[in-house]
């Protein structure tokens, strides 16, 4: 362990002097650099001192169930907020203005439902991931194959996403090569995940969300600072450099289907998301489980408030023209609002942060995808359940170094690829996937095997036959003229095929066992009686 | 937990009343939030002018933007009212009924 950290140190600071680019917005940056190695080396002190408490499957799954709400809660933030969506959104708010707000609204809403739904049966009835809980009165092997696979392709695509988005800021902001950067972001999180289990990357995603709420806050202040404090005033200069149609809503939301289907997807699918899901398993009980969603629902609406300010102090103290000459969709408007406001030191600071939020995501991505592929593939399919604890977290441990080295030969890979529907086919399949089966499983009593599976399939088919017609990728990658399904997201349709299916096969089916047990599940459901 | 002891929570008039109650308020805040939600993806396709407009003469701010973020906050507090509600109501009624059957 000791060795590696010394091996990444001496890579880091060999790697940045060396590799930096004069075109690079921070480059050889001293304040960057150093803000950067500070997350390193703390981070790694973190996973050094984790990997004594990773040992068992608990320990390395749910960080011994440990967490409390108020600390799952920055985790869960840290585990969403993307650079996607810092960058992304507060670039889209300087772009395109309000829709930006729309768009980061949608991210927001699909927590109020996990709350509702989801949080206290889900911790009440799983161990390790939310497959244990669709499984938990029906037939183990049918049900983990097929929610293994849900899980890791979500997990996959949103790899790639992160990795290619990371690799091309970290080359943007630093001027380290892509694939260097792509090595470094993949290592990182390999050695997080493989050595310190959940623990350590519930603490790095702990530290991201405390940087990212800190420096937005920090930039979101500063801002309204040179305005008087008066957001009235922030508006009035965005109608003066950008025009009044920013502060209206505009052409996101045309056809009210697509914004349904869109609403669906990103509402559900977050309610789908392996990596969010298995985060509930950290604390100790229901009651922490439902006070952590209240948290992160609270952080992350706050940042989206945030990104709203900073998009739009970026087009009044940057200008549009810089802000979309450098990085595609806007994507700069933040780091270059940080430096007009704070010049290089503020900019290298809000570059290292931008940083730890990828590092964050990327690490529980993979730990949730390397648990669907050891404790619901390799025990619940390959072993039928059965596996020694030891045996379980080495089959976990190897997962993690092939899911790490597949995201980095494919963020390699997809470096010019068009991976824009990536994140919007994701959340597609947790929604139609993931989460229809999900909820029937803890909600319906005549919910079947059968019912799950055919449930399952029809929304993993569906959503990725759907985009694939759908016009970013039939049109944009595969250069047909129109697209053959009509609406950019997928959800409206494979959603609802996926409960109608599941309710029709299940009615069609009969399984008295997963009935009976239905009832034996309430007490466990509703009092946490015999919860893991 | 045996059979008998499982079948004797099951039909305990409490436990059931419990489980009415958790229901019944989970599906009143999940209807609430998707109301809220939907009614602005609604009002977005069919009253863009509205939300267009000004707040006040003269204004930028247009009536959109607290609109906007009011279903972010209304979002959080929902899950607030949650928390208080599970807190006072579900919390006790799961104790209560766990001493009962000394679990």
């Amino acid at each position: 362990m000791k060795k590696i950290i010394y091996t990444w140190a001496g890579l880091l600071t060999v790697s940045i002097p060396s590799f930096a680019g004069n075109e690079a917005l921070v480059g050889m940056n001293p304040v960057a650099v150093a803000f950067f190695l500070f997350f390193i080396t703390a981070t790694l002190g973190i996973t050094y001192w984790a990997a004594k408490k990773s040992r068992t499957a608990t320990e390395f799954y749910a960080a011994g169930r440990s967490i409390s709400g108020f600390q799952n809660g920055l985790a869960l933030a840290g585990d969403y907020m993307s650079a996607a969506s810092f960058l992304g959104i507060a670039g889209m708010v300087a772009t395109k203005g309000y829709d930006g707000l729309i768009y980061s609204i949608g991210f927001l809403v699909g927590w109020p439902v996990i709350m509702f739904l989801i949080a206290e049966p889900l911790r009440n009835l799983g161990k390790y991931t939310f497959a244990d809980v669709v499984a938990y009165r029906l037939q183990l092997r049918p049900i983990k194959i097929l929610a293994a696979l849900g899980s890791v392709a979500v997990v996959i695509l949103y790899l790639i996403a992160q990795m290619v988005g990371s690799g091309k800021l970290i080359q943007l902001v630093f001027g380290i090569p892509y694939e260097i950067a792509v090595f470094i972001i993949g290592g990182l999180m390999i050695t997080y995940v493989l050595f310190g289990g959940m623990l350590a990357t519930t603490w790095v995603q702990i530290i991201k969300a405390v940087l990212l709420l800190g420096g937005a806050t920090i930039m979101t202040v500063w801002t309204l600072a040179k305005f008087g404090f008066s957001p009235e005033n922030l508006f009035q200069s965005v109608k003066e450099t950008a025009g009044e149609n920013w502060l209206k809503p505009g052409g996101l939301v045309s056809d009210p289907i697509d914004a349904i289907s869109l609403g669906l997807a990103l509402m559900f699918g977050t309610a789908g998301l392996p990596h969010i899901l298995m985060r509930f398993y950290t604390v100790p009980d229901a009651k922490e489980a439902r006070k952590s969603v209240f948290f992160a629902t609270g952080f992350i609406g706050y940042f989206y408030i945030l990104t709203f300010v900073i998009g739009f102090g970026a087009v009044v103290l940057v200008g549009l023209e810089k802000i979309t000459s450098i990085g595609k969709g806007g994507n700069m408007a933040a780091p270059l609002l940080a430096q007009a406001l704070g010049g290089d030191a503020f900019l290298g600071f809000i570059a290292a942060v931008a940083f730890a939020t990828i590092l964050a995501v990327v690490a529980g991505l993979t730990l949730a995808g390397a648990s669907a592929l050891s404790h619901d593939l390799y025990v619940g399919v390959f072993r039928k359940g059965e596996s020694s604890e030891e045996q379980e977290v080495k089959i976990t441990r190897i997962a993690v170094l092939v899911l790490g080295i597949i995201a980095i030969v494919l963020g390699i890979a997809f470096k010019d690829q068009n991976i824009a529907f990536m994140v919007g086919l994701a959340f597609a399949i947790a929604a139609s996937t993931n989460f229809p089966a999900l909820l029937m499983s803890i909600v319906w009593k005549k919910f079947t095997t059968t019912g799950a599976v055919a449930s399952m399939a029809t929304g993993l088919f569906l959503s990725v036959v759907l985009i694939i017609l759908s016009k970013t990728v039939w049109v944009a990658i595969l250069g047909n003229p129109e697209p053959v399904f009509p609406y950019k997201n997928p959800a409206i349709i494979s959603m609802t095929a996926a409960f109608i299916v599941g309710i029709v096969v299940s009615l069609m089916t009969k399984e008295p066992e997963a009935e009976e047990k239905y009832e034996e599940m309430k007490v466990r459901k509703y009092l946490g009686i015999g919860a893991e | 937990m045996t059979r008998d002891e499982l079948k004797k929570i099951l039909q305990d008039p409490d436990f059931q009343s419990l489980m009415k109650k958790v229901t019944t308020v989970s599906l009143i805040f999940t209807a609430a939030i998707l109301i809220i939600y939907y009614s602005f993806i609604l009002l977005l396709a069919y009253g863009k002018d509205f939300l267009g407009q000004p707040i006040s003469p003269g204004s930028a701010t247009t009536v959109g933007i607290p609109i906007g973020i009011g279903v972010i906050i209304a979002a959080w507090v929902l899950t607030g009212l949650y928390v208080y509600w599970a807190n006072k109501n579900y919390d006790p009624m799961v104790k209560q009924l766990r001493e009962k059957f000394r679990r």
